[in-house]
């Protein structure tokens, strides 16, 4: 039996942080130097996680699958990072960013988390222009600043369109810095297959060499998880190919609860899906939305004429294009919260009046900014997003709307963690996307990398000294250490039961069989009946993928094939505890739409009297059902109402 | 813009089976490809074949599939990331390819990036030089508020136009002399052109470039080849930048 403990710490809420910071306990510098720490995942997260505790003393080791710590996938964010500096004299503040991020989670995320997150974005900034990112400017040198969707004031830092990628550079520079002093000790192209739990704690990881296939054993004092979100569970996701639940899922595996999984992100603006062949979707950033405007035809004999081509959005008149999002929220207008835009851009495309051949596009058009502002003011903003969709759609968005529609983004859900950051697993820990705590069942735009930096830069390097202080009696974990063994022959024998199916079907295949449950069931629509078929349908695909995978190549060598079936296989597991915990959840939130609860006008219906908690799933073992374990949120702070952004 | 089908195309492809193993190039037919597929999907669809037909897939690097991420790594048609400006492999689309051609592709040649499976290649020099100086040394925390650093629009700007560098290393690939100086410059001249870079900017330039020597990368032409095939527009104006930067902390020697 889990019982699990948030740690919350007593007090107001302004003051839970520093009060905690203040009673938790502090590493000295020799003792420091005496811990290793394990960090797997080299994003915003992990990144500055690893930096920092470096920076601090500690033995670090850095994992990522990629050849490089910086192709993490926060690289591709683009629109910007939030934080309440109040710059702009807009009336920004902790409190109100604090709230604005409660509000636009609907309500599921832990107040205390949230408010200690917006506490510290202010230093995230000073932080980052300390390493050299050049976010934008105002022509005095001040710092520049613009909005995002579920927000009344300007509190978004960017670096044009590459925020993420800019950010990501900071705190991997920080990383190089440290692997050039011997503090941090660099593996890439390497995977995590299995958790080692010594009496109790993470001691260790098991992963495999992604180039000469030999199976690793690493040890340390603690174990963090940085290993970002399952939107590939989806298979068409705006998540990088390699993307993976692998380290999130042996953390359940190994006892760890995982929180939430069916809170999913939908981002409204992604480039439709052009055809069956499609690898993944590419999203166009959120900060498009300040200067564009949504809109579909009002007639239908229109829509159909686009989506047979027989016109263009120019032919349209201006009294016959329906600005929906302006129609229907007119205080938040087309900046809307991303759940919000994408369930109405849906339901237009639903009632038929999408916009391109396959009836699942609408526009989000900058006629209207370019003639107010003038093509070169737009170009400066958006050019790099704009020549990027260009090359991809080869259609010119300053002369037609860009075609846009949802597609899965982020996931909200993950493993669960204390307010330290810690899992139900003493010594193992969680931060960024890969944990649950910050967002609840949506997050506004830009605060994915908010999250990520603050828990990896301000919280985590705080919180683990709790723990690693009284861990300095250990000496370093011996790697031959009987559970060490035994995990690495738990990998070899699953790796080599894959290897040795020899069947006719390709890794590929299963992820989409399985993307397309998922989608059609778990995505942006949900119903009891859809959830139970999407159960079974997983069950009957892991049960060919068992039976009928083939992957070529040599077993112990560079073997793309036998990588992508580890994953898919934790997908296959992965997505029918989604379906189990989206079953549980019969509330709309987020991203979640239950269709069984609505509201008269269409939005969605959350049920704050019998929803109002965590779901926290605890593993049971192979082919039982899982256990649900619940966090009560309490909210002390904000009033739930129902989200309103009319 | 509608999509149209190429019927037939023929992939010559290196095939190399690990670092020391020789290599070749091999030959696929690939067949019914919508122009409105990317380069990398149209490899994957050629894998699926493959591997459906008994052959191991041809491993390439690949991972964001939106142009930023710098993993993908080839060399199609003599060009790095293919036949067309300002893109990475996986914002390639095979409109740019016509009905019944040949597309050759091959991993980066350089001898500082070694072969490590078909078309994977190692690019862990560039990581080396930048853990030599390809940072400011500061800890987190500490720091003064972002506004207490004025930077001029302009400044800022230029420092964004080389900190775009995504690290892909097409420069080298493309450079007839293997040069790393495009990568080596960007990164130099993006911090020296904030004042926060400026402490240790003498510093920076003679590690980076003696690194950079010494993991075995060839000298600077100025033929610009490296520019014309950056995805990301990184100028030469940054190798200027970074001889000046590296002049300068000589003569302070």
């Amino acid at each position: 039996m889990t019982v699990l403990n948030s740690k919350i710490p007593a007090g107001p809420i302004a003051e839970k942080w520093s009060s905690h910071k203040a009673a938790i306990k502090v590493v000295s510098p020799a003792n420091k130097r005496k811990l290793d720490i394990i960090v797997v995942g080299t994003g915003l997260a992990g990144g500055s996680a690893a930096a920092s505790m470096a920076e601090m003393g500690y033995n670090v080791k850095a994992f990522c699958y990629q050849d490089s710590g910086r192709r993490a996938h926060s690289i591709a964010a683009q629109g910007g990072i939030n934080a309440a500096k109040n710059y702009q004299n807009d009336n920004d503040s902790v409190h109100r960013l604090f709230y604005d991020t409660v509000k636009g989670g609907d309500y599921r995320a832990r107040e205390a988390n949230v408010h200690r997150l917006s506490e510290v974005s202010g230093e995230i900034i000073d932080q980052c222009v300390a390493q050299g990112v050049p976010f934008a400017r105002e022509y005095g040198g001040t710092l520049s600043n613009r909005s995002f969707g579920g927000v009344l004031v300007s509190r978004t830092f960017y670096a044009r369109g590459q925020t993420g990628q800019q950010l990501l550079l900071g705190c991997y520079a920080s990383m190089n810095r440290m692997i050039g002093q011997g503090k941090i000790e660099m593996h890439e192209r390497s995977e995590l297959l299995d958790i080692v739990i010594i009496e109790g704690k993470a001691r260790g990881i098991i992963t495999r060499n992604l180039v000469t296939g030999e199976i690793e054993r690493h040890s340390a004092h603690a174990v963090v998880l940085a290993t970002g979100g399952y939107s590939n569970v989806f298979f068409l996701s705006t998540n990088a190919m390699g993307c993976n639940a692998g380290a999130a899922w042996q953390a359940y595996k190994n006892g760890a609860c995982f929180a939430n999984p069916c809170y999913v992100q939908i981002h409204p603006t992604c480039i439709p899906i052009h055809g069956e062949q499609q690898s993944k979707l590419t999203l166009m950033s959120e900060s498009l939305r300040n200067d564009g405007r949504v809109w579909t035809p009002k007639k239908k004999e229109d829509a159909v004429k686009l989506q047979k081509g027989q016109i263009t959005a120019n032919d349209i008149a201006e009294e016959d294009r329906d600005f929906y999002l302006e129609r229907r929220y007119p205080s938040y207008g087309n900046l809307v919260p991303r759940d919000v835009a994408s369930r109405a851009a849906k339901e237009r495309c639903d009632e038929g009046f999408g916009v391109n051949e396959t009836g699942k596009a609408v526009y989000l058009d900058f006629k209207y900014s370019i003639e107010r502002l003038g093509k070169d003011v737009i170009e400066a903003r958006y050019g790099n997003l704009f020549q990027m969709y260009e090359k991809i759609t080869a259609a010119n968005p300053y002369e037609l709307p860009m075609q846009i529609y949802p597609a899965i983004h982020y996931t909200m859900g993950g493993i669960w963690v204390d307010y330290n950051l810690m899992t139900n697993v003493p010594g193992l820990y969680a931060i960024g996307e890969a944990n649950f705590s910050d967002h609840g069942a949506n997050r506004l735009g830009a605060s994915a990398l908010m999250q990520g930096l603050a828990d990896g830069y301000f919280v985590l390097p705080y919180t683990i000294g709790d723990y690693l202080a009284d861990e300095i009696q250990v000496p370093r974990i011996d790697v031959n250490h009987q559970e060490f063994v035994k995990k690495e022959k738990a990998v070899t024998d699953r790796m080599t039961r894959l290897y040795n199916i020899k069947g006719t079907k390709t890794v590929d295949s299963f992820h989409k069989r399985l993307g397309n449950v998922m989608w059609e069931n778990i995505g942006m629509a949900r119903n009891e009946e859809g959830l139970k078929l999407a159960i079974k349908e997983i069950q009957a695909i892991r049960k060919d993928f068992y039976k009928d995978l083939r992957i070529p190549g040599d077993y112990d060598a560079m073997n793309i094939e036998l990588e992508k079936a580890g994953r898919v296989e934790d997908f296959l597991d992965l997505g029918e505890l989604m379906a189990y915990d989206a079953l549980d959840r019969k509330e709309s939130c987020g991203g979640h739409y239950r269709e069984e609860s609505t509201t008269e006008d269409g939005e969605a219906k959350r049920d704050d009297e019998n929803f109002a908690y965590v779901s926290a799933w605890e593993y049971q073992g192979e082919g039982k059902a899982p256990k649900l374990n619940k966090e009560e949120l309490v909210f002390e702070n904000v009033k739930l109402t129902q989200r309103s952004y009319k | 813009m509608a999509d149209k089908i190429l019927k037939e195309l023929t992939i010559k492809v290196w095939r190399q089976k690990n670092a020391k193993a020789q290599g070749k190039f091999e030959t696929y037919k690939i067949n019914n490809i919508s122009t409105g597929t990317s380069f990398l999907e149209m490899l994957d669809i050629l894998n699926e074949e493959l591997i459906n037909g008994g052959t191991e897939p041809i491993a390439f690097d690949h991972d964001c599939r939106e142009g930023i991420c710098g993993m993908c790594s080839l060399f199609i048609n003599g060009r790095a990331h293919g036949p067309d400006d300002d893109i990475t492999t996986c914002q390639l689309h095979m409109r740019m390819f016509s009905e019944g051609e040949t597309i050759t592709i091959e991993p980066w040649r350089a001898g500082a990036f070694p072969v490590i499976k078909d078309l994977i290649v190692d690019r862990t020099a560039f990581e080396k030089i930048l853990q030599a100086g390809g940072y400011i040394s500061v800890n987190t925390g500490g720091v003064p508020d972002g506004n207490a650093i004025l930077i001029s629009q302009d400044d800022a700007e230029e420092a964004m136009d080389a900190a775009a560098c995504i690290g892909c290393g097409a420069c080298v690939a493309t450079c007839k002399n293997s040069s790393a100086m495009l990568f080596v410059s960007a990164k130099v001249s993006h911090l020296a052109k904030l004042p926060q870079g400026k402490v240790e900017a003498a510093r920076r330039a003679k590690s980076m470039v003696a690194k950079m020597d010494e993991m075995g990368f060839g000298n600077c032409t100025n033929t610009g080849a490296c520019e014309v095939e950056c995805p990301k527009g990184i100028s030469i104006g940054n190798i200027a930048r970074l001889n000046r930067e590296f002049l300068v902390a000589k003569i302070k020697d």
